[in-house]
């Protein structure tokens, strides 16, 4: 049975992209047959983040539009074989996507694929309820900051009452994932602690991402941080979140940063 | 409590307010979500109410809510215009 799983927050810029990128590739590796889609259109990224972005040729719109097949759009990564990106366009606007043409081809990749990720574009327009409207299983990917946590509160009002199962009375399950987590400033009482977090929202935590160098250094050369440094704090974080998505229980620990000897020695800061 | 807190934590023990805030406000916002249109429901009806009795400019005829703690206040301001009193007997 396929899932549809859609990466959302509400807030920009809290990392929808990198743990879509992140939670696929970490699916894939774990044997699943993963496709992720992104539904920025006019502003995608997601392809960037995989280094798939000189090999998009059609995107979701053409296939909404019938310009292009399915097939025709899709892009297999060349890292992992069970791994494929459905781009987003660059040109059109988000008014080009309709609720016909996405229920369309979500029910095409539901025969293809064991993961359908909707890597969410931030808001509450067109986009973003497209994304969340099919979806079966819903990641809110949440900062411990104020405007992050309204913002995640009120998107998990929307996956209750705008998406296709809230309208057939079934529940979407949700699951926040809290990034660019620092446990000493929590620990410190600077920071928003999980508890408080999760008490607030009223949502079973999916993982702790850790605050991480690591992050941006996988972007950068366009790898998911799961490829790119798998021994790292954030790519482990992310690991562990996939195999709970595969219903796995797994102890919630916020995996730290590993010091050499050398950082040690020097005192250099792990971020 | 809190400068209890802010004694523990060293005085950067800031969480603690972002906690209070975002309950007060969601706890808000969670129950405006319910009935999005509740004020412009009460500004369309007290506009029809008090259009009976005065001639009124519509732009003028504003609505607020005030969130607080503990309750909230529901502002009515309706700018009246003058000599009202006359359409008020001519309409009676």
């Amino acid at each position: 049975m396929a899932k549809v799983l859609v990466v959302t927050s509400g807030k920009g810029g809290v990392g929808k992209t990198t743990s879509t990128a992140a939670l696929g590739a970490a699916l894939a590796q774990l044997g699943e047959k993963v496709v992720v889609v992104d539904f920025d259109v006019g502003l995608r990224n997601l392809d960037l983040v995989l280094g798939a972005e000189r090999r998009v040729v059609f995107d979701l719109i053409n296939v909404v539009q019938g310009v292009a097949k399915l097939s025709q759009a899709l892009i297999r990564d060349k890292r992992l074989e069970n791994l494929w990106l459905l781009p987003a366009s660059q040109t059109r606007d988000k008014d080009a996507l309709t609720d016909e043409g996405v229920g369309g081809i979500i029910a095409d990749l539901r025969t293809r694929f064991d993961w359908i990720l909707c890597d969410s574009p931030a808001g509450i327009e067109r986009g973003a309820t497209l994304a969340m409207r099919y979806a079966d299983e819903a990641v809110i990917v949440t900062n411990p900051e104020v405007s992050s946590v309204r913002d995640s509160d009120r998107i998990i009002g929307m996956l209750d009452s705008k998406t296709v199962r809230a309208e057939r009375g079934e529940r979407v399950e949700k699951h926040v994932l809290i990034t660019r987590y620092d446990s000493g400033r929590a620990a410190r009482g600077e920071m928003l602690s999980i508890d408080d977090i999760l008490e607030i929202l009223a949502t079973p935590l999916l993982g702790i991402i850790p605050e991480s160098q690591d992050v941006l250094r996988a972007s950068n050369v366009g790898s998911p941080v799961t490829l790119n440094n798998a021994a790292s704090a954030p790519a482990r974080a992310y690991v562990d979140a996939a195999r709970r998505l595969m219903g796995e229980t797994i102890t919630m620990v916020v995996p730290t940063e590993r010091k050499g000897l050398m950082d040690r020695l020097l005192g250099r800061r792990a971020a | 409590m809190m400068n209890l807190l802010r004694l523990l934590g060293g005085r950067t023990a800031s969480a603690p307010v972002a906690r209070e805030r975002l309950q007060i406000l969601l706890a808000h916002e969670r129950g405006m979500r319910s009935q999005p249109e509740l004020l412009g429901l009460l500004r369309a009806e007290i506009l029809a109410v008090v259009s009976r009795h005065v001639v009124l400019d519509p732009e003028k005829v504003i609505v607020k809510m005030e969130r607080g703690k503990h309750v909230s206040t529901l502002e009515v301001d309706i700018e009246v215009p003058n000599g009202f009193e006359r359409s008020v007997a001519v309409a009676g």
